[in-house]
């Protein structure tokens, strides 16, 4: 007889739960020095056992003692559900599985402060998206195009694009020719790899993405622009050609920028952009975090930093407003590079994005190269769960709201509006893609789904999503060289390759049969809704 | 599809050539309606070619409103054409009760005012008529300029040249150019706004096709210009942005081709003007056309003016004699007006070339 004690953590108090079959269990180990959370050890336990030795039924009962795998119980080393041991177990004797009867981990584990993790908020997962049908279909009184036969132009403006009227042209025998140069516009495809910074990734996890990036480019003619994040980059890649596929990010921390800014003497080319990182989707209000855990030596040089939990300000610091953010940073970043690169500005979705928006558009610089929105489905590689699960703002209804606010005064595409934020949660991301363009975006970024084709196997279900710990399964999120080695970049690199491409035939799908050749920026007409209260607030057509 | 035409001559034509050159290309829904932009004005209106036509379908009402507005804003009426209709029993046709074709003479104080000023004028009383008759539900007003009318009606296209006794050839209506087409708006209502020509400041405008970009092109045109109104139909769209590129721009013509349908960034690319392209692609991409299109316009000059969408997908053809120019969807509307021309000289414009016709009949083409 045991005493019962009923505070301890038992298994029904987690929210997952390790299901092994002792009966195929050939201890092999493999579960136990894989999963890196430490949620599973070797143990013993105490079976009954009945058997027969004779030909005739001879049922004898025994006491055994053998070795099983067990499932610590503990809050520290809870089981996150990321099924590594079940993909390394030869016999499918172990896997984990969701408790979706218990809470008390997450009550209990607000003993330790304010609940960090990484991933996207698994508490407003909701798909608005899925709710709109691509519904205007181009039959008799026009015809759709072709697919794979017709040409089509998709790109997208990343840069300040100026009105007609103010256009520096200048009328030469009978030609428009420039009188000065225009702010710099470049078009790149609609699908922009988002900010994921070396430190909450792996150098390797990162140098995959970068690695697929050259390759889109350079062998598959599509212009995919990349941003660095938060956390600089390598001097390497700062001096080198491929320095053109990178948008640079500057966020409160300004962590890397001392690297960079040493490094533009030395830059063959310019960057594609610089993206000001104003707030981010997943934990608007809250600034950049990185754990300890992760600091390792080559962030260290990276970010200019010693070993210690990075957290940047929740704001740039000196920008007390919407204009001296615009002066301060957008002058000064648009000079450091000569006024040749777009510098662009990130935000987390809000109510009030549709005012920022304005701001920046009636901005008498003309300054701003585009505006980023980033919704509450974000990931993020380590934040307060608090913010992750309770602060943000969907990203769809924003995004038209900031289009809408263009048109009514005639400024649509002047600032170009990116939208991110869960585009892709469920595995398509071109139909996400599509619709917030005929929505009003001119294009979309992504990082999680990226990860995701590295072989992340986070979701917003609350598998996984230790990404802050240092201890990612997958060595994409950690910078534990042990970890790392799990990662196979070149492959990884391939699937991020293999995945564009086709989002690239299937955002074509999607066009030719609206009729389109090049990008239905502000369709909305091309879009129907079977959700009658979506249909009214994104104002499109409400179909049953 | 709805087919259009038009025709530029060095001599004066009555509207039955136009309807001839209509009929034998008409298929389906076609027979609906009638439309044309007649301009370069002769028969009565010979005499009064600088002073601005107002071409109107209203009621009794309509029309005393429009002689009071016109007499409290101090126009002079100087001439006035009212056809009596052939109303002859069985004609398939949804007429107005009246058709008002008016010369007037701008207020004393604008007389020695700028072309310039006076076009913003022209456009400011049009505007504010259209208003007042739409309010009202008592009529419409196609244009308001000099030497041009504009005709549309709902109906059989023959019956409706009966009614207007377009088939006498009497000589009161003729002109050097008309562009027309004979189909009333299949897609959404019928209303007489929706009939292409259009006209907007000496910019007339003819649209076959279906424009996928509609939306995009009204949402951005409505804030552009506040003569941009309406929107009865997706060919407006290809007018306005004519009229913002030529006339509010002061682009070359050429620079129209690449609004509507610019080249793709690859070949853009390329070319020697590579930053003139892209940036009016990227400033205007809201004015892009997209969707089967061929288009016939006429510009304040005179020029006649075709090209079509960027894959191709609409027909048109120019023919050509020494003395007439002629544009149709369909080359048997060019055959019933001018079997006589030499047919191997007609001109099937690329998705990439524009056709202009100037007023020496001197045939232009290029590619974008
Ligand atoms: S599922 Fe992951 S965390 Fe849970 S025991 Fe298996 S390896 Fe460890
Ligand atoms: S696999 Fe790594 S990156 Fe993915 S959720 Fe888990 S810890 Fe984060």
């Amino acid at each position: 007889m045991e005493t019962i004690k009923v505070r301890d953590i038992t298994k029904s108090d987690l929210k997952w739960n390790i299901e092994y079959i002792a009966e195929r269990c050939t201890m092999c180990g493999s579960c136990v020095s894989t999963c890196t959370f430490g949620a599973i050890k070797a143990g013993v336990m105490r079976v009954d056992k009945i058997f027969s030795q004779n030909i005739k039924p001879d049922p004898q009962n025994t006491h055994k003692t053998i070795p099983v795998i067990k499932q610590v119980k503990t809050l520290a080393n809870a089981c996150v559900g990321c099924g590594m041991c079940a993909k390394v177990c030869p016999n499918d004797a172990i896997k984990p599985v969701r408790n979706t009867d218990d809470n008390r981990q997450t009550l209990m584990a607000h003993d330790a402060g304010p609940v960090k993790r990484g991933g996207r908020t698994n508490l407003n997962a909701q798909r608005t998206l899925d709710h709109i049908i691509v519904g205007r279909i181009s039959q008799m009184t026009d015809p759709s195009l072709d697919s794979i036969r017709h040409t089509f132009d998709v790109r997208s403006p990343f840069g300040r694009v100026l009105p007609a009227k103010s256009l520096p042209f200048i009328l030469k025998d009978g030609k428009l020719t420039m009188a000065h140069k225009a702010p710099p516009v470049q078009w790149i495809y609609p699908l922009i790899f988002s900010d994921m910074s070396i430190g909450a990734l792996s150098t390797r996890a990162w140098e995959a993405v970068a690695m697929a990036v050259a390759y889109l480019n350079e062998k598959c003619g599509l212009p995919v622009r990349m941003s660095s994040g938060e956390g600089g980059m390598p001097s390497k890649l700062l001096e080198s050609e491929q320095l053109k596929y990178m948008i640079l990010q500057i966020a409160s921390g300004h962590f890397g920028w001392n690297r960079i800014v040493k490094a533009i003497p030395k830059m063959k080319t310019d960057p594609a952009g610089v993206l000001i990182k104003i707030g981010q989707g997943a934990k608007p209000g809250d600034g950049g975090l990185l754990q300890a855990a992760k600091v390792a030596e080559h962030v260290q040089a990276i970010r200019g930093v010693p070993k210690a939990t990075l957290s940047s300000p929740p704001n740039h610091q000196g920008l007390y407003s919407i204009e001296e953010s615009v002066q301060k940073m957008h002058l000064s970043l648009n000079a450091a590079f000569g006024f040749r690169v777009p510098v662009a500005i990130k935000c987390a979705a809000s109510a009030t994005s549709v005012s920022v928006y304005n701001n920046l558009l009636r901005d008498p610089y003309q300054i701003c190269g585009g505006f980023f929105i980033d919704g509450i489905q974000g990931g993020t590689g380590a934040a307060n769960e608090i913010s992750l699960d309770h602060t943000g703002h969907p990203i769809v209804s924003k995004i038209r709201d900031c289009y809408l606010a263009a048109v009514k005064q005639g400024l649509q595409g002047q600032i170009p509006l990116y939208g991110g934020g869960g585009i892709g949660m469920t595995g398509n991301a071109a139909a996400d893609a599509f619709k917030m363009i005929c929505l009003g975006a001119n294009g979309v970024f992504v990082g999680k789904m990226l990860i995701q084709l590295l072989g992340c196997v986070g979701n917003e279900h609350g598998r996984c999503n230790a990404c802050n710990t240092g201890n990612c399964p997958t060595g994409i999120c950690t910078q534990d060289p042990r970890l790392v080695k799990r990662l196979d970049v070149e492959y990884g690199a391939e699937r991020i390759v293999d995945y564009v491409l086709t989002f690239d035939k299937e955002l074509r799908k999607l066009m030719a049969p609206i009729g389109n050749s090049s990008l239905p920026v502000g369709r909305s007409d091309a879009l129907v809704s079977t959700d009658a209260a979506i249909a009214k607030q994104l104002g499109i057509q409400y179909v049953c | 599809m709805c087919r259009i035409g038009s025709i530029k001559s060095k001599v004066a034509f009555s509207p039955s050539k136009a309807l001839y050159l209509m009929l034998p290309q008409q298929e389906g829904h076609d027979n609906s309606g009638f439309a044309m932009v007649m301009q370069d004005l002769y028969g009565i209106f010979t005499p009064y070619k600088d002073k601005p036509l107002l071409s109107l379908a209203c009621t009794q009402r309509g029309a005393q409103m429009v002689e009071d507005f016109m007499d409290s804003h101090n126009w002079e009426q100087v001439a006035e054409w009212i056809p009596v209709p052939n109303d002859q029993p069985g004609l398939d046709i949804k007429a107005m009760p009246y058709y008002i074709f008016r010369n007037y003479d701008y207020p004393e104080y604008y007389r020695d005012k700028p072309m310039a000023e006076k076009e913003e004028l022209l456009l400011d009383m049009r505007l504010k008529l259209r208003e007042i008759l739409e309010k009202a539900g008592e009529g419409y007003v196609y244009s308001f300029w000099p030497d041009v009318l504009t005709l549309k009606e709902i109906g059989d296209p023959r019956d409706i040249a009966t009614y207007f006794r377009l088939w006498d050839d009497n000589g009161c209506l003729m002109a050097k150019s008309v562009v027309v087409q004979c189909r009333q708006n299949t897609n959404y209502d019928i209303v007489r706004y929706a009939a292409h020509p259009f006209f907007l400041q000496g910019y007339t405008l003819c649209a076959n096709g279906e424009n996928t970009f509609y939306t995009k092109n009204k949402e951005f045109q409505k804030s552009l210009h506040r003569g941009y109104v309406g929107f009865e139909s997706d060919s407006q769209n290809f007018l306005y942005t004519l009229h913002y590129v030529l006339h509010e721009l002061k682009w070359p013509i050429e620079y129209y081709k690449h609004v509507i349908t610019p080249l793709p960034f690859t070949e853009i690319n390329q070319r020697e003007d590579k930053d003139v392209l892209t940036s009016i692609r990227q400033s205007l991409a809201h004015l892009e056309i997209n969707g089967p299109n061929t288009i016939i316009a006429n510009l304040p000059d005179g020029r006649m003016l075709t090209c079509c969408d960027s894959k191709k997908l609409r027909p048109v053809v120019v023919g050509r004699t020494d003395t007439m120019v002629a544009i149709a969807s369909e080359v048997c509307g060019l055959n019933e007006i001018m079997p006589d021309r030499d047919m191997s000289q007609d001109i099937y414009p690329n998705e990439r070339e524009v056709v202009v016709i100037d007023n020496d009949l001197e045939v232009q083409r290029w590619k974008q």
